[in-house]
């Protein structure tokens, strides 16, 4: 190392918010102030994943990992880490790590495996330099000078590569039928219109290594014989888009895209084509109908992209996590890859995780990994001592994980077993304050506005049940309306176009499947148990309680609270907006929620 | 409507853009991206202009727009809030922000404050889950906010 210590800066759209900005300023300007700035060096990176505790600053070689950091935090960090090499004990995230112990001792990285996420949170995404120190391009080098096209699809149909973007085709499979479909026209695809909301892999993967995308989509064109690769890229994220474009720039200009790669007769390029916020553009078809520049509407399959594409061509598409996966099965070959997972699901696993849970974050975990383990000894438990309710994943067309399957591997199938899928890779957990109901009608509401109205299961279906749902949660409901809510369900499954309106009724199949009590509770006895939906609420004060602290009447917003000081509190039922504001307040336990 | 030289809407910027994508199949989306960033919204003559250059239908130029949540047929307010409604943020209160800034603004989801000056929308995760809930002010992000901060975030902007 030319330099006594590195000083790694998370650079990720959740640190950057965090004040990540200033911090990086703040440290250069230090270790120019302290004349430090020949012993350290300051290095902007992607992602480390640990959001929830940002922005993080990890400094090696000691491995010393600092949370929450801020600017005010860079003269203390520069005086006494560089300089004098002791750690700031306060800023460590683990104040008992000691210095030289690795990072991954933290429990939140312990049970994790980085293949996808190797380089984020360790390089600079915006240096190709760094990228290729850490192998980057040797798996394309191999791809073109050691390997014919028919060797890379059987290297991935050995390694067991499935695409990560929720459905799980074999990645090798798919690749196969557009190298052996005729026409001298193909392209390369990936999908970067990552719309599940609570889900944000893909977006970390571009911001942190930009790079692996492109070197697979590379990769993927010398497979197929396609010259011109599209990453479709959410219009939302921007600092992703930022990186992806720098990052082609640089590797045109290190002959890595462009024409004749790395001196070869082969030649392929890319260009980013941006999303404009519609979610059915997640739905492959879909997404090259928007690169096309038209609406957004899918077309029934068969025929598959993969034979007939963009414009009417063969098109190899995957998603960014796919993508990312495949310069390292190039590059370790399908034996080692295969080895990490399970029976039918290989490799590795990117989750956000997020909701009610201690340690919210970007994790990766070998398939196979139980729910208990992500949630407990990764997550860190529920925040707050709550009680565990339930998982959800696969976004607005999946379901949920209750208590009792904690203990299931997670993979393709077992996921699907219970009810869920593996989605893309949002992972909600909710706690005993979240109801069932008001989860659902969340998502439904999300695919009713998001359906493109092209076919009519999915279109009326949608709103019948979003309907229905929404009546159950004002207490309006009747018993009735379980059965036509799985009716309906049911034909949406059937006869829906495209994956969005086939996968929208499964929050609701299971969870009238885990949680029917639930919603029982509230169509007969007009009751929200979880205290979450407003129509069926009401505060009350408990007189014999309440010891007139006036505290809650002025926290209400509507100031529909009277009572004189030391007197109980009366709140008024017809102004009252539920906010529960006094609710959080009262110290005294003196207002009643039900 | 044919629009003469004077008093063209699009600037030359923009002209410069539809000319380096004219030829490029599928171009007219990242057109539309480009007039966004320069007006904060499609204003209708825009589109007429649009359709001339490109030599495509107005029509069909209204329903890509009109198709995709991230274009806006009206002018958003000066400082444009958006409250993240993705799952996380749902979860931990993000209803609660969009009603508390309604009442401090005294606009609905979607509608501009009479002076000009704000805007609220409800928008899709953006992908910070980590902070949530979470709502941005033209473009900066603020994590972990609740209801009681809201006033203090939009007096930064007044």
């Amino acid at each position: 190392m030319a330099f006594k210590n590195y000083i790694l800066v998370c650079a990720g759209t959740a640190c950057e918010s965090s004040k990540g900005v200033a911090l990086y300023e703040a440290l250069e300007k230090e270790l120019k102030a302290q004349g430090a700035d020949t012993e350290a060096q300051l290095v902007k990176t992607g992602c480390f994943g640990f959001c929830e505790q940002g922005p993080i600053v990890k400094i090696l070689p000691d491995e010393s990992f600092y949370v929450k950091v801020g600017p005010e935090h860079a003269q203390q960090i520069v005086a006494e880490h560089i300089i004098k090499g002791r750690q700031v004990k306060e800023l460590l995230y683990d104040k008992n790590q000691s210095s030289g112990a690795s990072a991954d001792n933290i429990a939140f990285y312990q049970k994790q495996q980085r293949i996808v996420l190797r380089n984020c949170g360790v390089i600079n995404p915006e240096l190709i330099d760094e990228y290729i120190a850490r192998d980057g391009y040797a798996a394309l080098e191999k791809v073109i000078f050691e390997m014919t096209p028919d060797e890379v699809i059987q290297e991935l149909k050995d390694a067991g590569l499935r695409g990560r973007g929720g459905a799980g085709f074999p990645t090798g499979l798919k690749w196969g039928f557009t190298k052996n479909a005729a026409g001298d026209q193909k392209y390369v695809v990936c999908n970067a219109d990552e719309g599940d909301p609570g889900a944000y892999m893909d977006r970390s993967t571009c911001e942190g290594d930009p790079h692996s995308v492109l070197e697979a989509m590379t990769i993927a064109g010398h497979t197929v014989g396609a010259d011109q690769g599209f990453i479709y890229i959410r219009a939302e994220y921007p600092l992703a888009i930022e990186r992806l474009e720098n990052a082609i720039g640089q590797a045109r200009e290190y002959g890595l895209l462009g024409k004749n790669i790395l001196g070869s007769d082969f030649s392929f390029d890319i260009e980013l084509r941006l999303g404009a916020g519609a979610f059915v553009c997640g739905e492959e078809t879909a997404l090259l109908a928007s690169i096309e520049g038209k609406r957004g509407m899918p077309i029934p399959r068969p025929p598959f992209p993969a034979v007939k594409g963009l414009w009417g061509k063969p098109t190899v598409i995957n998603n960014v996590e796919t993508w990312a996966n495949i310069p390292m099965i190039i590059l370790k070959g399908a034996a080692w890859y295969s080895s990490i997972g399970t029976e039918t699901s290989k490799g590795t696993k990117v989750f956000a995780l997020t909701g009610k849970i201690n340690n919210s974050g970007l994790i990766e975990v070998p398939m196979g990994t139980t729910l208990r383990e992500i949630i407990y000894d990764i997550g860190g438990g529920i925040r707050g001592g709550k009680k565990f309710k339930a998982a959800q994943t696969g976004g607005p067309s999946g379901g949920v994980i209750t208590a009792e399957f904690l203990d299931t591997p997670i993979d393709y199938e077992s996921l699907m077993s219970i009810g869920s899928m593996m989605g893309s890779g949002g992972m909600i957990v909710m706690d005993e304050d979240d109801c069932m109901i008001d989860v659902t009608k969340f998502y439904l509401e999300f695919t009713v506005d998001e359906s493109c109205g092209k076919c009519a299961p999915c279109r009326i279906g949608g709103r019948t049940n979003y309907n229905i749902l929404d009546k159950i949660s004002k207490g309006q409901g009747c018993p009735e309306d379980l059965d036509k809510l799985k009716t309906i369900a049911q034909a949406m499954r059937k006869a829906s176009l495209c994956g969005l309106g086939q996968t929208s009724p499964n929050p609701i199949m299971s969870t009238i499947n885990f949680f029917e009590d639930e919603y029982l509770a509230h169509i007969n006895d007009k009751r929200c148990p979880a205290g979450k939906c407003k129509d069926l609420l009401s505060y009350t004060v408990i007189e014999e309680k309440c010891i007139g602290c006036t505290a809650c009447a002025r926290v209400c917003p509507v100031s529909c609270i009277s009572g004189e000081v030391k007197v109980a509190h009366v709140i008024n039922q017809d102004q009252c907006i539920k906010c529960g504001q006094c609710f959080d307040k009262c110290k005294f336990d003196a207002i009643h929620k039900g | 409507m044919t629009a003469t030289a004077e008093e063209r809407m699009l600037s030359p910027e923009i002209d410069a853009f539809i000319e380096k994508w004219k030829d490029k199949p599928g171009n007219l989306i990242m057109v539309l991206h480009r007039v966004q960033e320069e007006f904060s919204y499609i204003p209708r003559q825009a589109a007429f202009e649009v359709a001339a250059a490109l030599g495509v239908p107005v029509a069909k130029i209204y329903g890509v727009i009109t198709f995709y949540h991230f274009f806006k047929l009206t002018k958003p307010g000066r400082n444009q809030i958006a409250v993240c409604m993705g799952t996380a943020c749902y979860l931990k209160g993000g209803q609660d922000l969009i009603d508390e800034c309604e009442r401090k603004l005294g606009v609905g989801l979607n509608t501009v404050t009479e002076d000009g000056e704000f805007s609220v929308e409800a928008v899709r995760c953006i992908g910070c889950c980590g902070l949530a809930p979470v709502l941005t002010v033209n473009g900066e992000v603020f994590g972990t906010v609740g209801t009681k901060s809201i006033a203090k975030i939009i007096d930064q902007f007044e």
